[in-house]
């Protein structure tokens, strides 16, 4: 079966002319707030240039973190386990979950195990996973995917939630106030949470000077789970080391900041040790993560601490919605993870992007997301058999990257054009995924004659 | 091959050419502590009040939670109805309405507050009350989360948490709901 490309899913999500706007407006709210946040931080540069540098050790030096990692966390208490891939990874889950007897999970926001499809492998295997991040668990009822990885539930409306919650949870038939909806979620929870003899969460950040690690939420649901049952499972990826304690007050700074504007999440929780008479495990992840070190020219992508501040800034992703990435982490940070895992069935989303650069502007890690893009559109039109038009589209991304001046000032009138007539610049013809998706074969005007053309406007 | 071993190799095979770890940062005292902090806290949906001795949250709580609710305190000089230390199994916190806690220390840029496992007890009691009061010193202010990381030595205890506000989520078209699953409030009291 031919894998549907970005374009063709993007037609099917633009379709609603209405919703298609709402869903850019409500994301391009959130990045407003992350300005405006970030801006009351004068040192907000230094914190990047920190993060971005810390996590350029931590790459150059992960095998070093990761045993330093263990060996803390061993003495800690903690049950270490390591997995090459999603499977190893699920199976660990599963094993534990047996050894332990364990028939209730609750699950709190975790993109590793939506990476690792855990919760379809351990329905297979007769468990019910509970979701408990209350976007999560709406979309769970509703048999779908996140779609952003901040905020899983954003492309649906109230009204749809209102319809979910009435046929799952039985809330009354037409009702859609957020704050109803969310007090019946909470009561419906609850219940889980005390049910529960196991919780799985993610990992925020590993501390290699100490064994413990972070989990950062503003519902409290990673708490409520883990501090309930007797069992904690946190899955990790092995990028998401840092070295030391300290290192916690530059990423935390910027986290929330970039994700959602706000200063710090409510909770950031620091776990070292199992509660007496619990047990607390944590997995290590590979999963494609060393190849991608391999990478030179998208090692950095690791650095991410999904903060989803380049999707909600992406002109692209803002206006085609999270599922057409088909990809767990979907945006411009998923269109440079997602090729080295399969580039065939990825290959349209590296052109998913008008390579305006916002999202390098805006990632606090500073991976430099667009050129990646870029660098990855020359590997898949160098190995598989893009078309056309695609082809041409690299030609023009060519000559601009290959002028850096030129290339400055478009990106800088990009990134105005975004805020001000964003449609003049997603929408123009020279954008493959645009509205005018078919693209002559000739183009109408060169980037330069379009350069030229604009700057006088 | 075991697991790690083949993950190690393989990082070991590919890892880039070594980078520095850069030096920790330190910017500048914040001058108006407290009020930085307020707007600090009541930015994640928390509320602060500034007093003078611990008979004012006492009398706060009796002027607001009825006598018959559950609430634990673990904090000298405000009265509770349940004993958390009697407690074995946390399950039996479900149904308190009121935990007060003394925090450790404060930080103005953002409003959290550390709070070691030493200062709850039992890990959920944060979470699971339906309201939360925390008691902070004045003098534990710090202008920054590099400040606060210099202070608490985060492995001292099993757990330790930041809390910044009551749990909250907009996890519905963007609206901003107070009480997910853990406090419906959180209300700081400020002490010299
Ligand atoms: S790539 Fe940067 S901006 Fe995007 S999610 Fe990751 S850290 Fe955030």
């Amino acid at each position: 079966m031919k894998t549907q490309s970005h374009a063709q899913a993007a037609a099917e999500f633009i379709k609603d002319d209405a919703r298609t706007h709402w869903h850019d407006e409500t994301l391009w709210h959130v990045r407003q707030k992350r300005d405006l946040s970030a801006q009351g931080i004068p040192e907000w540069e230094t914190l990047r240039d920190t993060a971005s540098a810390t996590k350029d050790y931590v790459l150059s030096h992960l095998g070093e973190l990761l045993e330093q990692f263990e060996t803390n966390a061993l003495a800690n208490g903690i049950e270490v386990l390591w997995a090459k891939d999603a499977q190893e990874h699920n199976e660990h889950v599963y094993r534990i979950l047996q050894e332990n007897k364990v028939s209730n999970i609750v699950k709190s926001k975790s993109i590793l195990t939506e990476e690792c499809g855990l919760n379809h492998y351990l329905e297979d295997k007769g468990y019910d996973v509970v979701d408990t991040d209350l976007g999560e668990r709406i979309i769970q009822f509703a048999k779908q995917a996140p779609s952003h990885i901040v905020l899983p539930a954003i492309h649906l409306k109230k009204q749809d939630i209102g319809e979910i919650f009435h046929e799952h949870i039985g809330t009354e038939k037409g009702a859609s106030d957020p704050k109803y909806l969310t007090e019946a979620a909470r009561q419906h929870l609850r219940k889980k949470f005390v049910e529960a003899n196991a919780a799985i969460t993610g990992v925020n950040f590993g501390i290699a000077e100490t064994g413990g690690f972070v989990v950062c939420t503003n519902e409290g649901n990673a708490d409520m789970g883990t501090h309930l049952a007797d069992i904690h499972i946190a899955c990790m990826g092995i990028e998401k080391l840092i070295p030391r304690a300290t290192d916690l007050g530059v990423f935390l700074r910027l986290l929330a900041r970039s994700a959602t504007g706000q200063s710090i999440t409510n909770y950031s929780s620091h776990f070292h040790k199992p509660a007496p008479g619990k047990k607390l495990y944590i997995i290590l992840v590979d999963n494609g993560r060393t190849e991608q070190l391999g990478r030179e020219d998208f090692k950095n992508s690791l650095k991410c601490i999904r903060c989803g501040a380049c999707m909600n800034t992406c002109p692209i992703y803002r206006r085609s919605g999270g599922y057409s990435y088909n990809s767990t982490v979907p945006g411009p940070i998923g269109s440079i993870l997602s090729p080295g895992k399969d580039l065939k069935k990825y290959s349209t989303l590296p052109f998913a992007s008008t390579l305006c650069g916002s999202c390098s502007d805006v990632c606090p890690v500073k991976i430099n997301i667009h050129e990646q893009l870029y660098k990855w559109r020359q590997v898949i039109t160098e190995n598989t058999d893009v078309d056309a038009s695609k082809k041409l589209a690299m030609k023009v991304a060519g000559y601009t990257f290959g002028k850096p001046v030129l290339y400055d000032l478009a990106g800088k009138m990009a990134r105005t054009a975004l805020k001000i007539t964003p449609d003049s610049l997603v929408y123009s013809s020279l954008n493959v995924w645009g509205k005018h998706r078919d693209l002559p074969d000739v183009p109408k005007e060169s980037f330069k004659e379009w350069y030229q053309k604009n700057r006088k406007s | 091959m075991s697991s790690k071993a083949s993950i190690l190799a393989a990082i070991q095979k590919n890892k880039p050419v070594a980078s520095p770890l850069p030096d920790l940062l330190s910017f500048p005292d914040e001058p108006n502590l407290v009020e930085k902090y307020e707007k600090g806290l009541s930015g994640n949906g928390g509320q602060l009040m500034q007093v003078t001795a611990i008979k004012n949250v006492q009398d706060y709580i009796e002027a607001n939670f009825p006598r018959e609710q559950l609430k634990a305190s673990l904090v000298e000089g405000v009265e509770g109805n349940i004993d958390v230390n009697n407690i074995s199994d946390p399950h039996d916190l479900e149904h308190v309405e009121l935990a007060v806690l003394q925090g450790e220390l404060g930080v103005a840029e953002n409003g959290a507050i550390w709070m070691p496992e030493k200062n709850v007890v039992h890990r959920v009691l944060p979470f699971i009350a339906q309201h939360l009061i925390i008691i902070l010193k004045k003098d534990t202010l710090l202008t920054n989360m590099h400040q606060a990381y210099e202070k608490v030595k985060v492995n001292d205890h099993g757990y330790g948490v930041f809390i910044a506000g009551p749990s909250k989520t907009a996890d519905i078209e963007q609206s901003l709901v107070i009480g997910a699953h853990g406090p419906r409030s959180l209300t700081v009291f400020l002490m010299d």
